[in-house]
């Protein structure tokens, strides 16, 4: 069986891997390259990188370390963050990234979407969506969830899927380091409605968040940073806990 | 051992370069007839879609010299779907290198698959020391369906052949070079064939 994904996340911010608490207040948490290969070693499903500084700072996602990531481990990783053009995936995959991840410029110019799909194929672009509720509205939020948009989260879905998506990753930024647990409920009406793969993020705190993310949520796998970074989860306990669960996972 | 990487404009070819150099050996890229023709071991990569796939292929002339190479070829994924007879994406007209017609997965199921799914009935040299329902990467939308060139199977709404052999000529549907240690293992024991 196809089984559900364990990813870590390491924010990258000047070549260094830090985790926000609702992305702010920035800790280090380790040097990227050496943390990859730990993940990996330790049963990681897939890795994601996020430059989360490159969408204010107009900065590029470092292609040295993508390199020595990608020389490094063996298994696969997505890169996001400050990627606005058919140029800057090509970059990225040509230095080993298996999938990219845009948020803010596909809100911003959604043909880029159906443009990756056509030359790169979709498996290897992931949507990112940020989103918070107001007045009981899930809204899709740009820039590490500061700037409001006017697009639903559902619909935005729904939109990104239709132009070519291959998978979704959905930040609850009401969840996201509250370490309280996943959006269950939203996760699961977005795993109902689209037919690829989603991608649970924001809120893991404990084991049974994970659980829950993959049964209420129906999430197709789940990402966390902080509880990976700081020991707080050891990957290996959690799929062990997962497979007592009867949730499928690779050990 | 001179190992070449087939040069079409498709495919993630780093993340193999890189698995073939942790194994100890270094490959080359090329699109020439000639360096293809004289390496030991040559891998057919592809991602993307089937019809602009063959059609790079096609405008490289290398559709031609694919199906006349005499030593062990890997195709990978895309690379493997291109060396079917034809696929259902794009309508495309494949290399009939192996005896079956790619298709799509139904709605049924997530589409594309992706993420890690186990290999069973391991039938070749390729899987030499490699267990049953090992887990490896699996990234795709359109898949072969079980037939007499498989090599190996993996269930996801059918049960389809996830790797191919017909004489010199391999495909795995799964990323070898993504497929964490035991994926490194198959690309090695195809490195020694």
């Amino acid at each position: 069986m196809l089984t559900k994904r364990i990813i870590p996340c390491l924010d990258i911010k000047n070549g260094r891997t830090v985790k926000g608490v609702n992305f702010v207040d920035l800790r280090d948490a380790g040097d990227p390259v050496e943390l990859a290969k730990i993940y990996s070693d330790e049963g990681a499903d897939e890795l994601v990188f996020l430059d989360i500084s490159a969408t204010e700072e107009r900065r590029k996602t470092l292609i040295d370390l993508v390199r020595k990531v990608a020389s490094t481990i063996n298994i696969p990783f997505t890169v996001g963050g400050g990627i606005s053009s058919v140029k800057d995936v090509d970059v990225l995959l040509q230095n080993g990234a298996d999938k990219v991840s845009i948020n803010s410029s596909a809100v911003k110019n959604p043909q880029l979407i159906n443009d990756l799909a056509q030359k790169f194929g979709s498996q290897c672009v992931v949507v990112a969506i940020d989103a918070k509720q107001i007045d009981g509205q899930w809204i899709v939020h740009l820039v590490g969830g500061k700037v409001p948009t006017e697009l639903n989260l559902f619909d935005w879905a729904k939109e990104v899927e239709q132009r070519g998506a291959g998978e979704i990753l959905f930040t609850s930024m009401d969840n996201d380091g509250t370490k309280n647990g996943f959006a269950n409920e939203a996760l699961a009406k977005l795993s109902e409605l689209v037919n690829i793969p989603i991608i649970a993020s924001g809120g893991a705190g404990n084991i049974q968040h994970f659980v829950d993310s993959f049964i209420d949520g129906k999430a197709d796998a789940a990402l966390a940073a902080s509880v990976f970074h700081f020991k707080e989860i050891e990957i290996k306990t959690l799929k062990e806990a997962l497979k007592n669960n009867n949730i499928e996972v690779r050990i | 051992m001179k190992i070449v990487i087939i040069n079409y404009g498709a495919g993630n070819i780093q993340s193999i370069m890189f698995a073939i150099e942790r194994l100890g050996f270094t490959a080359v890229l090329s699109n020439d007839w000639k360096e293809i023709k004289a390496a030991d071991k040559v891998i057919f990569p592809g991602v993307g879609e089937a019809s602009s796939a063959m059609k790079m292929l096609i405008d490289s002339g290398l559709d031609v010299l694919i199906p006349t190479l005499k030593q062990p070829v890997l195709g990978i994924c895309l690379g493997m779907q291109l060396m079917c007879n034809k696929s259902e994406e794009g309508n495309t007209a494949g290399l009939e290198i192996f005896d079956v017609n790619v298709v799509k997965f139904t709605s049924k199921v997530k589409v594309p698959q992706m993420g890690w799914n186990q290999i069973y009935n391991l039938r070749s040299d390729l899987f030499k020391g490699i267990a049953e329902k090992e887990y490896m990467y699996l990234v795709h939308s359109f898949y072969a369906p079980n037939c007499a060139d498989a090599i190996a199977t993996t269930n996801y709404e059918v049960e389809y052949a996830s790797a191919l052999k017909k004489n010199n000529f391999y495909g795995t549907q799964f990323h070898p070079e993504k497929s964490g240690d035991v994926g490194e293992q198959i690309l090695g024991n195809f490195l020694k064939l």
